[in-house]
């Protein structure tokens, strides 16, 4: 039996305590926002939050969660049911396309703001390299990101610039 | 904004009840019906799209397109709100079912209304396809770049305008004026001199009762108000927060999971299993054998060879019993394959040339080759590709003795039902399929394989069951962008100008004019040599353009630095008489500051392609530093004709460049003992954050036929990128991926410098 926080609430599951998280979250607790791409922590999709850093939940050992405060992108709004403000910018960059890696985009953006409100082109791509998106929407991802962060570094370069 | 939700699409079903339904011909005199279905004639009469309005005013389309993030369906909606009239707020959109009624036609017919001018050589070839595509009954395909510029041009739009039609006359004639003095304006109508006004929804029953026409007037561009603006993507705020419902997020009550692998070397069969270490493993519920599925594909037939699937109460546990089975192939002789001798396969098919078949015959080549005063010769490679959608293909189903129930995410729902069925042994009006987003297509979701894999473990079972693909087996049963060898020559005369071009590559498939140069070269053989291999191939995004734009564009590069000339000038020189993508071509030079200085180890290089109706020049500019490349600076120009959602064509232009990207650095599949070698993002990497270029878009409203815009930003990445490389280098890539390049300088290659960067 593994207990933890998720989103908020107390959740206990009995399983495999090899079983990934990724799975237990959407198999048994029905959240499906977390995906599956690779099963091998070299996409990012599955990105969640453990104790408040990302973390890839297809390598996460379920029973390595007890006791953590686990948040999955269904928690990331505030708790008055506002978009976080990363979820707005996203609509306002229009940066999804399939979506299906968003949900992990949003996460390690998420995880990065919280310890680095005004990171740097480099700290963004360090934050983010774990997380692949095959639309290719880095530089609205990258915008986004800067959107919130609202660095003003942003707007003297002109727009996003590589590292 | 509609509260367009996945699951009300599939709660919803086909359409009925009281709404105002109209379906739209695509032919002039073909009759339209106001049901939810129309019976198609003589295997040609397909009836396309449907609207409706409810009694709450709002309009719904019903979209025959999936979405696999390309965002057609709210530039198709766009389409239809504007020649409706109706209100932004009060429209929304729903994909439509998986119905014959939906039968997408309009695909093939896109190619002839688009009115391309194909060389007479390969006109038969053009119109085989299309014919081939029009009796295709079962067509319903997301795909080709086609929603915008086929199904939007014409059928969403005359949907929406014969049904304002339809509105006006029902209103003049319930209030008893001229239907010429009725106008109409987000979702009402007014009749101005009386000062009545009514919501659409107040006629919209009475409406229905009248046939619509096939040929009603369509707005001049001048006119647009909805069409030409960067609305809001109508699934983005579901894509946010986790809500947006994939395939894979399906489940049903009592489901099982199953992974799965078919014979690694393709066209093998399953010789012998030892499960009974898999069937003992906590969990397992069954182990099931699969064979092989054949089915014509998108641009052809394809076949799947047998697998084997571990169904059990959760896919980890599925997935590890799976890799506990103890499974011998039978290899059908194909084990002994490798890239290398495929690559000498192809060497030896265009040296012998039998049967090569000509795509385009100008001039005598022989004689102008004679008189040339330089002739260049070149050879380009380009490795197989997988599409590695981020969502790995998957599908759940449930299948009794005489129904079957599908969810899943795909570019042909109609024909992924016809092909289950088939499989399943059971009519098509016994299978149910749900459509969901797909996490990336690219092509790979147009083959129904998965879809039948599903079906039948379920049907084995007996219960729902969810088949998932590992990363591994995604990458390794894909149907592949064909590994492709194109040779090149070409002779220049005193002046420097090409006058004698000569071209003949192997694995010919679509669009067919992919091939062809856009330059007044007087003199032109291009042709091709059937050269087959066992690596199952796939329509990957923009097909064949995404060789032979490489091909074509590199190589006119070389030929242009052999001339001693610019090659931007070089190209444009020879673009005199094309007007539009000479207009292109002019933009994205100026756009890039085409011929500034570079710092040392920095190079820029261009590239023009037309594809899909649409046309795009790139500028790359690159960083070569100790044999890495990095990718500074894309700058693209697309002429679209007319782009219906700017910022969404820009998106899909920045998705191909970074699709494309990926490809051109690092996408190499290579087969080892006649499978596939890679498995994993480790050794099929894509591009990352931190390799991702600075990308700027323009775009040019021409006013040329509406063009796509999913696949034309790929075709020109590989070149664009190439020729910069040769501007930072002197290297010229002639096979990619980049990765396998060595681009270290002398001095960087010495032992010393090598040890230092290690």
């Amino acid at each position: 039996m593994t207990t933890f926080t998720l989103n908020g609430e107390t959740r206990s599951v009995d399983t495999d305590p090899e079983t990934p998280a990724l799975w237990v979250i959407r198999e048994q607790l029905d959240l499906t926002g977390t995906k599956f791409g690779c099963g091998m922590a070299q996409c990012g999709a599955c990105t969640i939050h453990v104790n408040g850093r990302a973390q890839r939940s297809c390598t996460t050992p379920i029973a390595s969660l007890e006791g953590a405060m686990v948040t999955t992108i269904e928690g990331l709004r505030s708790a008055d049911g506002s978009l976080h403000a990363l979820q707005q910018a996203w609509i306002d960059q229009q940066v999804p396309q399939c979506g299906y890696c968003q949900s992990g985009q949003l996460m390690s953006a998420a995880a990065l703001l919280a310890v680095n409100p005004n990171p740097t082109d480099a700290d963004i791509d360090l934050a983010m390299r774990g997380n692949i998106c095959r639309c290719g929407m880095y530089g609205r991802i990258r915008s986004a990101i800067k959107q919130v962060a609202g660095a003003s570094f942003y707007d003297a370069m002109g727009g996003a610039q590589n590292g | 904004m509609g509260k367009w939700t996945r699951r009300a699409v599939l709660s919803a079903g086909v359409v009925g009840g009281t709404g105002l339904m109209v379906g739209v011909s695509v032919r002039p005199g073909n009759p339209t019906e106001t049901a939810g279905h129309l019976v198609a004639g003589e295997g040609e009469s397909l009836l396309h799209i449907f609207l409706k309005i409810d009694s709450d005013n709002r309009a719904t389309a019903i979209l025959p397109h999936s979405e696999m993030g390309q965002g057609a369906q709210t530039a198709l909606t766009q389409m239809l709100a504007e020649e409706l009239d109706a209100d932004w707020n009060l429209i929304q959109f729903v994909e439509a079912p998986a119905e014959a009624a939906f039968a997408n036609y309009a695909f093939g017919r896109g190619y002839l209304f688009k009115g391309v001018e194909f060389p007479d050589a390969i006109v038969p070839t053009v119109d085989g396809l299309v014919m081939k595509l029009a009796d295709s009954m079962g067509m319903q395909v997301t795909g080709g770049s086609m929603s915008i510029r086929a199904t939007g041009q014409y059928c969403v739009r005359a949907a929406g305008a014969s049904v304002r039609e339809m509105l006006v006359k029902t209103a003049a004639k319930g209030w008893g004026v001229p239907a010429r003095e009725i106008r109409t304006e987000k979702s009402k109508l007014y009749h101005d001199k009386s000062g009545r006004s009514a919501a659409y929804a107040e006629f919209a029953a009475a409406a229905a009762q009248i046939t619509p026409s096939s040929t009603p007037k369509l707005k001049k561009t001048s006119e647009f108000s909805v069409m030409g603006q960067s609305k809001q993507r109508l699934d983005i705020p579901s894509k946010v927060d986790g809500t947006a419902i994939f395939a894979m997020d399906v489940k049903r009550p009592g489901m099982l999971y199953a992974a799965v692998r078919r014979s690694p070397v393709f066209g093998g069969s399953l010789r012998r299993i030892d499960d009974r270490e898999a069937r003992a493993m906590n969990g397992v519920i069954d182990v099931v054998t699969l064979p092989g599925s054949f089915a014509e594909g998108l641009v052809g037939a394809y076949s799947a060879s047998d697998s084997v699937a571990v169904v059990a109460d959760s896919y980890w546990k599925a997935e590890k019993a799976l890799n506990a089975l103890e499974i011998e192939w039978n290899n059908q002789g194909k084990d002994t394959v490798s890239s290398s001798s495929i690559f000498e396969q192809f060497d030896r098919d265009i040296a012998a040339a039998t049967d090569r078949q000509t795509d385009v015959a100008l001039g005598d080549a022989n004689t102008v080759f004679e008189d040339a005063r330089m002739v260049l010769t070149a050879d380009y490679r380009v490795p197989y590709l997988a599409h590695s959608c981020m969502e790995p293909p998957n599908a759940t189903a449930e299948v009794s003795s005489d129904r079957a129930e599908i969810w899943i995410g795909c570019q042909n729902p109609l024909g992924f039902r016809q092909h289950i069925a088939a499989q399943l042994g059971m009519d098509v009006e016994s299978v149910t399929l749900h459509n969901h987003f797909m996490g990336g297509g690219f092509g790979r979701k147009s083959n129904a394989d998965y879809g039948v894999q599903a079906a039948l473990i379920a049907q084995a079972v007996g219960r729902p069951v969810q088949l998932v693909y590992s990363r591994q087996e995604d990458i390794r049963q894909d149907f592949y962008r064909p590994a492709v060898q194109s040779r090149f020559k070409a002779g220049l005369d005193n002046s420097g100008k090409l006058v004698a071009w000569h071209n003949t590559y192997v694995d010919k498939r679509d669009p067919v004019e992919a091939p062809l140069i856009p330059y007044a070269v007087t003199t032109q053989d291009i042709g091709h040599v059937a050269s087959p291999t066992h690596v199952p191939f796939g329509a990957w995004r923009s097909v064949d353009h995404s060789q032979h734009g490489f091909f074509t564009e590199s190589f006119v590069d070389e030929v242009a630095h052999a001339a001693g000339k610019d090659p931007y000038e070089y190209r444009a020189e020879m673009l005199k008489d094309n007007p539009r993508l000479l207009a292109v071509l002019k933009r994205v030079a100026a756009e890039a500051n085409w011929g500034s200085p570079l710092d040392a180890g920095r190079g820029r290089g261009i590239s023009l392609q037309e594809s899909f109706g649409s046309v795009v020049g790139q500028v790359i500019e690159v960083t070569v530093s100790g044999g890495k490349t990095w990718v500074d600076r894309v700058v693209a120009v697309i002429d679209a004709g007319f782009a219906v959602t700017p910022d969404g064509v820009k998106a899909q232009v920045e998705s191909g460049i970074i699709y494309g990207l990926t490809a051109a650095m690092y996408g190499d599949i290579t087969i080892q003992n006649g499978a596939v070698a890679q498995s994993s993002f480790a050794d099929y990497d894509a591009i990352r954050m931190h390799d991702a270029p600075v990308i700027e878009t323009h775009i040019i409203n021409s006013g040329a036929d509406i063009g796509g815009a999913g696949e034309p930003g790929t075709p020109g990445v590989a070149p664009a990128l190439a020729n910069a490389i040769f501007d930072a280098t002197g290297k010229r890539i002639r096979t990619l991926p980049v990765m396998n390049a060595d681009l270290r300088t002398d001095s960087e290659s010495s032992p010393s410098v090598a040890a230092l960067t290690h």
